[in-house]
């Protein structure tokens, strides 16, 4: 403590007032600040109501009363009330795999099979299937269903991912023009474009005996899309393999497909995992474009929270809540793979 | 004759490949699984546009691009071109294209400069600085779009009305029902501002292609002919009598006259984009500016060159290959998400398309025009970064 005081106290001094020009900065920085922060401080808690219904709340400040009553909505939408075991629980059957996936020690096959497992059993546990009580999606909503929809969508790309980017770098033409056309398509199309196709085209597409609900729709086709954008992620990773590794595996005699399972994919997939990682955060950010088509996600939840007639308007205090449980996962979702990253870079061997 | 055929004979080497014999060897192998499975792929094609167009004939919609001629009879918030409801959905869809254009195109610039001035601001050295800006660029990046767009939406909505609005620097008011800001444009003679501008670009390049053309193109040659070009039509301009003239918006009863007013939902979208997209841009700025190693300064540093050499002529040069690729993609990102204007009622291009097919029940050909147009800006887009990139490129492997 003695040591580090002073060693802190010469860091501060030279980082803030180090030279003429440091200083400036540092009292403009503060004087910016000074405008700034106390408003925001009186907002949030000076003047802020924390108890009470929306009379008792003002203008001046913060309404954290709304945020109390209308929590369970935020997070759940109109799901039934005394139902709401279920979506808890797909929240932290969600949330024990994602850890799961995020520990490298638990990276195996259980862990391949453990995913399509957890996937059906949420939806089921959604649906309310084989009980009493079934619940239909478009009663869905809240925290659940973007979790819910960013982890199929995602567990259910990567696959389709691998087979785009292997087909890409193939040698076979007609796969790798297919390939081609698809990912760019895919990409250079908004997420918007594609929400939009899922709920005007797909219904007039598929045959009348196939009528699919709209989540499923939305589900199917944001898994289409964010497959291309993986698939990019992939190459890049195929393209960092040497040819070497697999000229080695074609000597031992190994067809294709025990080659890149066996031998590149392994490799590549170390190589992408931090990328893809950030892939899974921006698509985390882009579910909530779900509420243009009409579900209610967390942040659509959010919004309909605040047009509530009896809380008519807190709609900052809304967002401010759903913007701190985005930024909670998506933060902590951030930090993990810059950890990862450094870990894979510094390992070496398996991790 | 007979030489060759000697010659064949004691190397037996195999044939050049005829027209077939490429097309064979870039097909690849497995040739007919490859033709199956394309074959599947367009019979489910052909299924679902049978689908789409049984399920057209069946509510009595006529398939084609015919209605774009028809009268669309809804009214356009605010539009570049003029548009009224009655006039046809091809205006109405060409409105919707510049408002995303315009949006698109002035975010990029300010997201670029904001996102240059926040990057660097990053490295300062000031801890003060330097966290305040690790924050920004954290609490933007790791909240959605749309949820920064709504946040924008409800403040411009917040402001005062516009008699109560308080005027920054006496001309900019932020009001209720938009953002008004002082207009800049040329009467009083032949000239708009539009066509003084493109005179000047069009003189201004003609020069320099012929320049080129000459092989005489050097930077100083270049600055002094867009200089030349600039003042040629300035000097146009003074003497046929046109004076710039600016309209600073003032309060008139209850509303703001004057200037150029930017609806709520414009300054929304153009600011949420300008925010979210300038903290990428900052991320990938510091990357570029890291990714010079400081032996690259100290050895500048050496040699005698003081900090502003260093970093046109050293540091730049070497932080735009790493820049130039990735602000590329931001672009792309940025014109994709002005997307979301629909969720504000910003009437964009996609909104425009949503309500096209709502109203005609034409989505197919709807969503057609809508994906073909993004692809085609993407592509253009992307031709002029791949453009710039290879000069960067270039210039960085020359010197």
């Amino acid at each position: 403590m003695t040591t580090a005081s002073p060693r802190l106290l010469t860091t501060l001094r030279t980082g803030l007032f180090g030279t003429r020009g440091n200083t400036l900065i540092t009292v403009t920085t503060l004087l910016l600040l000074s405008q700034i922060l106390p408003p925001l401080f009186r907002w949030v808690v000076l003047d802020a109501t924390f108890t009470g219904d929306a009379t008792a709340c003002t203008r001046d400040g913060a309404c954290w009363a709304f945020v109390t009553a209308k929590l369970r909505f935020i997070l759940f939408a109109f799901y039934p009330s005394e139902l709401l075991w279920r979506p808890t629980l797909v929240i932290l059957l969600l949330a024990a795999i994602l850890t799961a996936s995020a520990l490298p020690r638990f990276w195996g096959r259980p862990l391949l099979i453990a995913w399509p497992l957890t996937i059906l059993a949420c939806w089921l546990l959604m649906q309310g299937a084989f009980t009493a009580a079934p619940v239909p999606s478009n009663q869905w909503g809240g925290l659940p269903v973007t979790l819910f929809v960013w982890a199929v969508c995602f567990a259910a790309a990567t696959p389709i991912a691998v087979l785009l980017a292997l087909a890409r770098r193939s040698t076979l033409g007609g796969l790798r023009t297919f390939s081609v056309l698809y990912i760019e398509l895919m990409r250079g199309t908004p997420m918007v474009g594609i929400l939009y196709v899922a709920m005007l085209i797909l219904p007039m597409a598929l045959p009348d005996a196939l009528s699919l609900d709209k989540m499923l729709r939305a589900i199917i086709m944001i898994t289409l899309f964010w497959a291309a954008y993986i698939a990019e992620v992939i190459r890049a990773g195929l393209q960092a393999i040497p040819s070497g590794q697999r000229e080695a595996a074609t000597a031992l005699g190994l067809g294709y497909w025990r080659i890149q399972q066996l031998v590149i994919l392994p490799q590549a997939f170390r190589i992408v995992i931090p990328g893809m990682v950030n892939l899974a955060i921006g698509f985390l950010l882009a579910t909530s474009l779900l509420a243009v088509i009409g579900i209610f996600d967390l942040l659509n939840a959010a919004r309909a929270s605040a047009a509530d007639p009896q809380w008519l308007g807190f709609y900052n205090e809304a967002y401010l809540v759903v913007a701190v449980v985005y930024f909670v996962i998506c933060f902590s979702a951030s930090r993990y793979s810059r950890w990862l990253e450094k870990r894979l870079a510094s390992g070496g061997k398996r991790p | 004759m007979s030489d060759r055929r000697v010659f064949r004979a004691v190397v037996p080497g195999p044939p050049r490949p005829g027209t077939f014999g490429k097309i064979r060897a870039w097909w690849g192998g497995w040739p007919l699984g490859q033709l199956a499975f394309l074959a599947v792929l367009a019979l489910f094609g052909w299924l679902f546009v049978s689908n789409v167009l049984e399920t057209m004939a069946r509510i009595g919609i006529l398939p084609g691009f015919g209605f774009l001629s028809s009268s669309a009879n809804f009214e356009i918030g605010e539009s570049a071109i003029a548009f009224r409801a009655g006039d046809t959905y091809l205006r109405a869809i060409a409105a919707g294209l510049v408002n995303t254009l315009k949006v698109s195109l002035l975010g990029c610039v300010l997201a670029t400069i904001l996102g240059v001035v926040i990057g660097v601001a990053g490295l300062s050295r000031n801890l003060l600085l330097a966290g305040l800006v690790r924050w920004f660029i954290e609490i933007t990046r790791n909240t959605p779009l749309l949820l920064q767009l709504f946040f924008w939406m409800a403040l411009a909505k917040a402001l005062p009305a516009p008699r109560q609005a308080p005027a920054l620097f006496e001309t900019v008011f932020l009001t209720n029902r938009g953002v008004y800001i002082p207009s800049l444009s040329l009467e009083g003679g032949p000239f708009g501002l539009l066509a003084a501008i493109a005179l000047a670009a069009a003189l201004g390049s003609a020069l320099l292609l012929l320049l080129r053309l000459a092989g005489r193109l050097t930077r100083r040659s270049g600055t002094a002919a867009i200089t030349l070009s600039l003042t040629a039509i300035l000097l146009l301009l003074v003497l046929s009598g046109t004076r710039p003239i600016v309209q600073a918006p003032a309060l008139a009863g209850f509303n703001i006259r004057g200037g150029l007013n930017l609806s709520p939902e414009f300054a929304a979208l153009l600011t949420g984009l300008v925010v979210k997209f300038s903290a990428l841009i900052a991320e990938i700025v510091r990357a570029g500016i890291q990714s010079v190693g400081t032996g690259q300064w100290e050895a500048a540093r050496a040699l005698g060159l003081h900090d502003g050499q260093i970093i046109r002529l050293v540091v730049l040069p070497q932080a735009l290959r790493v820049i130039t690729p990735l602000t590329t993609s931001s672009y792309l990102d940025l014109t994709k998400d002005s997307s979301l204007a629909v969720a504000i009622g910003f009437p964009d291009l996609v909104s425009i398309i949503n309500t096209t097919a709502n109203t005609t029940g034409q989505s197919m050909e709807a969503l057609i025009i809508l994906i073909g147009t993004f692809l085609a800006i993407n592509l253009a887009l992307s031709a002029l970064m791949n453009l710039y990139n290879n000069r960067v490129a270039m210039r960085g492997s020359t010197r």
